[in-house]
């Protein structure tokens, strides 16, 4: 399978690839770690023009704490977040999710950026973003600006950035102690889309009372989705068997998963609850040691 | 529209001319004639297409030629050194670690990137580290073990026995 023909740009600056999408407007699509783009292009289900291929520009693979935010920047690899140290302490999801993501081949081109700028509800990493309430860092003509999160995912394959904008950086705010995550997937198979998955981020006060909980859900609704009832199920009280059940079932309702090969629509909500509790003991048990 | 890059492909320099939709796979095999890198699914999900590009294994069927532009590739033909079988290939030929062999040069390749970023894998970090590899014939029991005996030949301990065990 070839792609059709496209004209193929490799700028050495941020600046000259803006430049490049301005010029180029909707014929142009980014080219990051590649592994959604150039299969879309092989099925000619992607038929752009013009490539701009970023990979070339310095000073996106960043992986660092600063002012009580990580950041990660745009281009770093998802094997090389996956053997970050410091960021796997912070935030031990990022094990989690980067193991269940493709292969190992497919980690070591795939890109964090890309991952969420493709816009696809199935991707593991827009789950975890929102249970971790990160922001989006978008660079343009303009200069750089913030997207939040949850102002980010817009459709299939749609999201908050706007032509001739490259996201540059994610930002997470770095929780206090007391703080633990969780990410899982129900996969078929090695390397295949979320039957379900769950991520989990919850903070946890010396009085035993959950201070702040983000919950993410990956594959189970057009668009990433963060489970807010469940969330709130869990907020201002202690965490017991009843509240975790609470925020599984609230979960389990208010995603929006459609039959598919992986499973009926009762089969994924089901699935979820089963997920959103595990996540929820296993992000608070390393809480607890944290 | 031709674009010139220059690859190094098992240490040799080669400058070609190259339409940027040209996978890489289709450059090894095609314009330089390194048949050893196998096309099996085309769509990344096999891993026969894996070679080594700065160390790390890719899948080539996924990455273009001009990708590679400055890059350094290992293919499979560059794994033994004057005749001599790697550990690896050692391996794989004394526990059955083929049938048909034509996972053999990608699984190779990316057993050769996990040995060389975890010299003492466990069994599960073998199977996770394989995982983008697909063998239809062995049923991966002989490549995990042919892995396992590399690991112990490259760090010069006593070999496992290649003995076949039946389960």
């Amino acid at each position: 399978m070839i792609p059709q023909s496209f004209q193929y740009e490799s700028p050495g600056t941020l600046a000259e690839a803006i430049q490049l999408l301005h010029q180029y407007g909707d014929e142009a699509k980014i080219l990051s770690g590649g592994h959604s783009l150039i299969p879309m292009m092989k099925l000619r289900f992607a038929t752009p023009e013009v490539l701009v291929d970023i990979n070339n520009i310095p000073g996106l693979t960043h992986i660092v704490e600063e002012n009580g935010k990580m950041k990660i920047g745009g281009l770093a690899r998802e094997a090389e977040i996956e053997h970050a140290d410091l960021l796997i302490k912070r935030f031990p999801i990022f094990k989690d999710v980067t193991k269940l993501i493709a292969d190992p081949q497919v980690r070591n081109r795939g890109t964090i950026g890309g991952n969420l700028a493709h816009g696809d509800a199935a991707n593991d990493h827009p789950a975890v973003m929102l249970a971790l309430n990160a922001t989006v860092i978008a660079t343009g003509a303009e200069g750089t600006r913030e997207i939040p999160i949850d102002e980010f995912f817009f459709g299939f394959y749609t999201t908050a950035l706007q032509h001739g904008e490259i996201l540059t950086e994610i930002q997470i705010p770095v929780p206090p102690s007391g703080t633990g995550s969780a990410y899982h997937k129900l996969e078929r198979k090695v390397g295949d889309y979320a039957t379900a998955g769950v991520a989990v981020q919850i903070t946890i006060g010396d009085d035993g009372i959950v201070k702040a909980a983000g919950i993410g859900l990956t594959n189970v609704n057009p668009t990433p989705l963060r489970a807010v009832r469940s969330e709130q199920a869990l907020i201002g009280k202690p965490l017991t068997e009843h509240s975790i059940a609470e925020a599984a079932q609230y979960a389990s309702e208010d995603c929006n998963p459609s039959a598919d090969l992986r499973g009926s629509e009762e089969y994924k909500r089901a699935m979820v609850a089963v997920l959103v509790k595990r996540m929820i003991h296993e992000a608070a048990n390393r809480a607890s040691n944290n | 529209m031709l674009k010139e890059i220059t690859v190094t492909v098992n240490g040799e320099k080669h400058t070609l001319e190259v339409e940027p939709r040209l996978l890489l796979v289709h450059m090894i095999r095609e314009l330089l004639n390194l048949t050893g890198t196998h096309i099996g699914c085309d769509t990344s999900s096999c891993g026969a297409c894996t070679i080594l590009m700065d160390g790390k294994s890719v899948k080539s069927c996924t990455i273009l030629a001009v990708q590679a532009n400055g890059k350094s590739l290992t293919t499979i033909e560059a794994v033994a050194v004057n005749g001599e079988l790697s550990a690896l290939q050692e391996g794989f030929k004394e526990n059955h670690g083929l049938h048909c062999g034509f996972c053999t040069p990608g699984m190779i390749l990316r057993a050769t990137e996990l040995l060389a970023n975890n010299p003492n894998p466990t069994e599960e970090e073998i199977r996770w580290g394989i995982s983008g590899n697909l063998c239809r014939c062995t049923g991966y029991n002989n490549i995990v073990k042919a892995i396992i005996y590399a690991g112990a030949k490259m760090r010069g301990e006593e070999l496992p026995s290649t003995e076949p065990q039946f389960v």
